[in-house]
């Protein structure tokens, strides 16, 4: 079986077959990140003012999670000229940097998530605490006690969703007797929408007892809208990134032999790749100012 | 199953330098783009968190999304156009990109529009 126009523009188009598949792939992509993108735009049009969140994200590690790309998409590009010029070498080492970088990234959205998933909203039963109604801040620990023995454990690790779960009853005989966040208190949930316009936010180490706890929840997607919003179009970015990845290490690594037998299809396939790279970019170069800045 | 193969069989294999197609990249100049396109990126980042910082008694939230959003739009017309070459693309690619513009324009502006269309009685902000 042949492969037509794999390496020679088609007579008609002007260029070879693969181009104008990434081309339309890279059209469909619009169309699902727009979907998105429409979604953000009237669910942050319908909120009322005030109610919309500011300054939830780390804005430094956004910033440098853009340069990052910014660099990627530069050494992708270098890689498929370095191609071009027939210097094999040089395209190693710059689709090597682009596979770092794109490591990187997500080693930093992975901070980020963790950061959001391990910091709690915790609503206090009425008149329990003069401090303020809600804690928040980031989870540090907590203590269970199994009710016959008396016995107390305490853990530091982060639990994820079943920590909350265990905050509300009793899990494997051990109930939950306190947990302890680093954060601070809050009278009301408005405290915690502008993060933005609080020029310090004191924090200090909170450990409130199980009778106090009315209800906690951390900031995950399920959290409210926002940050259903961020997960999900974040997530679908750093997905396209993972594909990314595969694609190019899989041009670094065992599709390099195509290199020895056909350098011109090589470079072609590496074209495409950057082509889908440089998309990818270009997303987060909107969702980077929608998310961390307005 | 048959093998697979590209149907340009003669260009194949490659050995040393390649006579069958002109290499007109110039490598320097692509690097020389790329500082270029760089600095530009770098510059319409900080513009972009300038504006989001800017005092909120001088300006108001929508010329501050508006200036954020121009720059985001400058910064992905860089972006595109040197790095993936549309300033220099085929007419096919154009067309394509005109037909991607239409529905996501379209997408876009059906929100917005939608976002008018209140059923009778409800309480808007």
């Amino acid at each position: 079986m042949e492969i037509p126009y794999a390496v020679h523009p088609r007579p008609d188009t002007g260029i070879y077959n693969a181009k104008v598949g990434i081309w339309l792939f890279l059209a469909s992509e619009v169309m699902l990140f727009g979907a998105l993108f429409s979604a953000y735009v009237l669910i942050r049009v319908g909120t009322p003012p005030g109610e919309w969140p500011h300054g939830w994200q780390n804005v430094t590690l956004g910033t440098l999670n853009t340069l990052v790309l910014a660099v990627s998409a530069i050494t992708t590009l270098m890689a498929w000229v370095a191609c071009k010029v027939r210097q094999f070498g040089k395209f190693k080492f710059f689709h090597a940097c682009t596979l770092l970088l794109a490591l990187a990234f997500l080693c930093i959205k992975g901070f980020e998530y963790y950061d959001h998933l391990t910091h709690y909203e915790i609503h206090l039963t009425a008149g329990s605490n003069a401090g303020g109604s809600i804690a928040d801040g980031h989870f540090a620990g907590a203590i269970y006690v199994n009710p016959l023995t008396k016995e107390q454990v305490e853990t530091k690790s982060f639990c994820g969703m079943s920590f909350a779960t265990v905050a509300g009853g009793v899990t494997n005989n051990y109930e939950l007797a306190s947990v302890t966040i680093d954060g601070r208190y809050v009278n009301n949930e408005q405290q915690l929408i502008d993060l933005r316009s609080q020029k310090e936010v004191q924090e200090t180490e909170l450990k409130i007892p199980r009778s106090q706890i009315k209800d906690m929840q951390s900031y995950g997607p399920w959290h409210n809208d926002y940050l259903a919003l961020y997960f999900t179009m974040t997530a679908l970015h750093a997905l396209h990134i993972l594909g990314g990845s595969i694609v190019i290490g899989y041009l670094w690594g065992p599709g390099r032999k195509l290199w020895k037998v056909d350098p011109e299809h090589f470079t072609n396939r590496v074209e495409v790749s950057g082509l889908f790279w440089h998309f990818v970019d270009l997303v987060w170069i909107f969702l980077f100012p929608v998310l961390y800045l307005m | 199953m048959s093998e697979l193969k590209t149907a340009e069989q003669h260009n194949a294999p490659f050995v040393g330098k390649s006579d069958l197609h002109e290499h007109t990249v110039d490598f320097n100049n692509y690097l020389r783009r790329c500082v270029f396109v760089l600095i530009a990126v770098l510059c319409a980042v900080s513009l972009m968190l300038v504006a989001s910082y800017l005092p909120s008694e001088r300006f108001d939230w929508p010329a501050k999304v508006a200036m954020i959003l121009a720059i985001a739009c400058t910064n992905a017309f860089v972006v595109a156009g040197f790095l993936m070459h549309l300033i220099s693309e085929k007419k096919m690619i154009y067309t394509l990109l005109a037909f991607t513009a239409f529905f996501f324009v379209g997408l876009i502006g059906l929100t917005v529009w939608a976002m008018q269309d209140f059923p009778a009685g409800t309480v808007t902000h």
